[in-house]
């Protein structure tokens, strides 16, 4: 007798188990000539420059922490989606108070810019640039 | 606890009728991808005024199954510069976390391989599983393109699993439960009784409507982002990162990659028929229902809305990074709590 739960569980290794059979597959079927410049890292066929470890934009940090609030607010959230009838209008009102602090913080966030991407802003010349010697003022 | 499993009643809960229950819908993932790939394959050549693949067969419907042959004879290619157990395992995390999500999707009235009572919890939780097959694989080849692919993917599913999680916890509010199988029960007796239009009741519901309708929509949009298709496929961006997180795979491990898009394609819209769609009921009350009629119902709904992600796909260009998280987070956001503070003072009322 296996619960539901259970089987939920067998579907993680069924999963796992046909990419399994699939690589087994594939890996008795195809060839293999590795060289070192098929195995180089791929960048539209030039030989890779600089490291791909680049720096990031900051505000994928943000993001994720503002991410964080929210998912954790839904997981609060949950239990009193399933019973908030039986609990009555106290327990709605404190949700709403909850939600509303949330919205708070999230207005704060938006004031601040700070889910704001940058936005390219494309250089108009003007007639002054043509001038020799003058320095570009991009404002 | 009446049965909702069909092998249950025929074959009993024994090894056999378990091996039954998790691989029956293996196959249909399998099948499904094949016609969602010619399908994919032929609406993009009548939108773009083309014929599309007609030399495989009759009429090109053996083309996916001759992409499956190509890929499963093509050459593995491991980077050098690449971190090599965590590259590999990278399709298996992806797949893995797509195919786990059918465990609780309801096909039919008497089938829903595993009738838990967080069904709807579950699903949302496994989605992010994909999320980390796609950073494992971008971070693991060491290339400068899977990295920003990854590294956007991830940025794009979390700004949009909050509007999706909103949609998911009005129905919750609305059908009072998360087991998968009772929400679909609850919407039975005609289509006026979806939670697309406000869920069973009478005439009173009526305001809430506007509100379930534009979650549904909410829901759509966000289950784009959350599986990468376009207008959000920045993570992917042919013309500027190569493939996004998997341009270095090749072969079987690339197949992989695609196959998972499509079964959270499927799951995403198959999760959209559950909740807003009336699930396996029958659009016309008592008409047509019934347990095989059901899968019928279902797997239809579901076809349909894959047959608008594909639509949508040829239609729209890509958006930007910013216009991206602007329409994530200061439009879809703000409007789903609206919605789900409307829906819930519904309930609260009724």
């Amino acid at each position: 007798m296996i619960s539901e739960y259970g089987i939920v569980l067998l579907y993680f290794i069924l999963g796992a188990v046909f990419v399994g059979i699939a690589m087994v597959a594939a890996m008795l079927i195809r060839p293999s000539h590795p060289n070192p410049i098929k195995n180089s890292t791929y960048e539209c066929g030039e030989i890779p420059i600089g490291e791909p470890w680049i720096r990031f934009n900051v505000r994928f940090y943000v993001i994720a922490l503002v991410f964080l609030l929210f998912d954790v607010e839904v997981v609060f959230l949950l239990p009193w989606a399933l019973v908030f009838k039986q609990l009555g209008w106290f327990a709605f009102i404190e949700m709403i108070l909850f939600v509303v602090i949330l919205m708070a913080g999230f207005i704060y966030v938006w004031r601040k810019g700070d889910l704001d991407w940058e936005k390219p802003k494309p250089y108009i010349a003007k007639l002054e640039d043509l001038v020799v010697g003058k320095k570009k003022t991009n404002q | 606890m009446e049965s909702t499993n069909f092998v249950w009643d025929l074959m009993g809960r024994n090894l056999g009728g378990v091996l039954i229950v998790i691989s029956l819908p293996l196959f249909f993932v399998l099948l499904y991808a094949l016609i969602a790939i010619l399908a994919e394959l032929k609406i993009s050549a009548w939108i773009q005024e083309r014929l599309g693949p007609m030399r495989t067969g009759p009429w090109g419907i053996l083309q996916p199954v001759a992409e499956v042959i190509k890929l499963l004879q093509k050459e593995d290619i491991t980077p050098d510069q690449s971190s090599k157990l965590l590259y590999n395992l990278a399709p298996f995390i992806i797949f893995t976390g797509a195919y786990a999500a059918f465990a609780v999707i309801p096909f039919s009235e008497a089938f829903v391989p595993a009738d838990i009572n967080l069904g709807l919890f579950y699903v949302f939780a496994i989605g992010s599983i994909s999320a980390m097959g796609i950073v494992m694989g971008g971070w693991a080849s060491n290339n400068k393109y899977s990295l920003m692919g990854a590294m956007r993917s991830v940025s794009q599913l979390i700004s949009y699993e909050i509007p999706a999680a909103m949609a998911i916890l009005s129905v919750v509010v609305l059908a009072s439960s998360m087991n998968m199988q009772e929400i679909s029960r609850a919407q039975g007796g005609g289509f006026w009784n979806w939670y697309i239009f406000g869920g069973p009741g009478t005439w009173t519901k009526i305001w809430v409507v506007p509100f379930t309708f534009g979650l549904t929509i909410i829901y759509f949009i966000a289950s784009l982002a959350e599986t990468n298709r376009v207008p959000f496929d920045i993570p992917e961006g042919e013309s500027e990162l190569v493939a996004g997180f998997h341009t270095e795979y090749s072969g079987m491990k690339f197949a992989m990659f695609f196959f998972a898009e499509y079964a959270n394609m499927f799951v995403v819209a198959a999760v959209l028929t559950t909740i807003f769609l009336g699930g396996w009921n029958s659009p016309f009350g008592d008409f047509m229902q019934g347990p095989w009629w059901g899968s019928f119902w279902f797997i239809l709904k579901s076809f349909v809305v894959v047959l608008f992600q594909i639509w949508i796909r040829w239609t729209l260009p890509r958006f930007r990074v910013d216009q991206l998280m602007y329409v994530g987070w200061k439009v879809l956001l703000p409007l789903s709590f609206v919605c789900f503070m409307a829906i819930s003072l519904f309930v609260m009322l009724k």
